[in-house]
């Protein structure tokens, strides 16, 4: 990866930084979206109005992008059926249980300089490698 | 106003995370392959991501209120337990299995490809499983 490929990604990055601090200056609010999510499942409420706002916003950003550039979303799916259900059901439950996913632990944990943050981050990472490792084997 | 931040705050976040390529699961799949032809951009990303929030999240947390002078919902339980492992091992496995998280999940809804539906159907399933299981109490 060169010093021009490596642009869009430190760029986006930066933007996802920037999202979650308006979040915490204007709301007071982590921006983890497993939390975001699972708390919305919970129940209809008008205090979750803001989850579901920023959810609509996740969706309505895409659009929006998709519609200047949308080589950023013309890609190949690398799974098929069986393992989205078997993936989608271990990050759903492990995101709740681990009380957080990339942006709750990793965006918003490690520059607060959690600890906790830091562990989470470090072992779904290494476990992601792991098992993308194993996968490769078969 | 919070709802509107919200929607603002989660159109910027999914700008940054088609921008960054983190909607693409074959880019994560590559930075997972470290023994593989490593795409590293995601260090780009979790670095731009990661040093606006050490500067701005710091100044937010440091003057203890939002902008209105509301309060900060800061993550208060820092203990590391073993649920919170547990849940980041299963998060990971998912994670390099499919190459999605919670927050490009999310971003791709509206692709209305049948495969990442069904890994977000899957994903909310595992977050409800979790809420009426271990999650009871929460």
């Amino acid at each position: 990866m060169d010093l021009m490929s490596s642009m869009p990604p430190l760029a986006g990055g930066i933007l996802i930084g920037l999202a979650a601090s308006i979040m915490l200056f204007f709301n007071g609010r982590i921006t983890g979206v497993s939390g975001l999510i699972g708390m919305s499942l919970t129940k209809i409420t008008r205090a979750n109005d803001w989850r579901y706002l920023f959810i609509a916003g996740l969706i309505l950003g895409s659009v929006l992008l998709n519609f200047v550039n949308p080589t950023f979303y013309d890609y190949q799916l690398p799974f098929g059926f069986g393992k989205a259900i078997v993936a989608g059901l271990l990050v759903g439950f492990g995101t709740r249980l681990g009380r957080g996913c990339t942006s709750g632990h990793g965006v918003c944990g490690l520059p607060r300089l959690s600890k906790r943050s830091l562990v989470v981050t470090l072992t779904f990472m290494g476990v992601a490698i792991i098992t993308r490792f194993i996968m490769k084997q078969f | 106003m919070h709802g509107l931040v919200a929607l603002l705050s989660g159109i910027i976040f999914s700008l940054g995370l088609g921008i960054s390529g983190m909607v693409n699961p074959n880019v994560v799949i590559g930075f997972l392959d470290i023994f593989g032809t490593w795409n590293p951009a995601l260090v780009f990303v979790m670095g731009g991501a990661v040093m606006v929030n050490l500067g701005l999240f710091n100044m937010i947390i440091k003057r203890k209120k939002t902008y209105s002078g509301g309060k900060l919902h800061l993550p208060t339980n820092s203990k590391l337990d073993k649920s919170l492992i547990i849940g980041s091992v299963l998060f990971g496995m998912g994670w390099g299995i499919a190459g999605i998280c919670p927050g490009p999940a999310v971003a791709n809804i509206f692709l209305l490809n049948p495969i990442t539906l069904t890994f977000v159907g899957s994903m909310l399933g595992g977050m409800l499983i979790y809420k009426f299981t271990l999650g009871k109490n929460h």
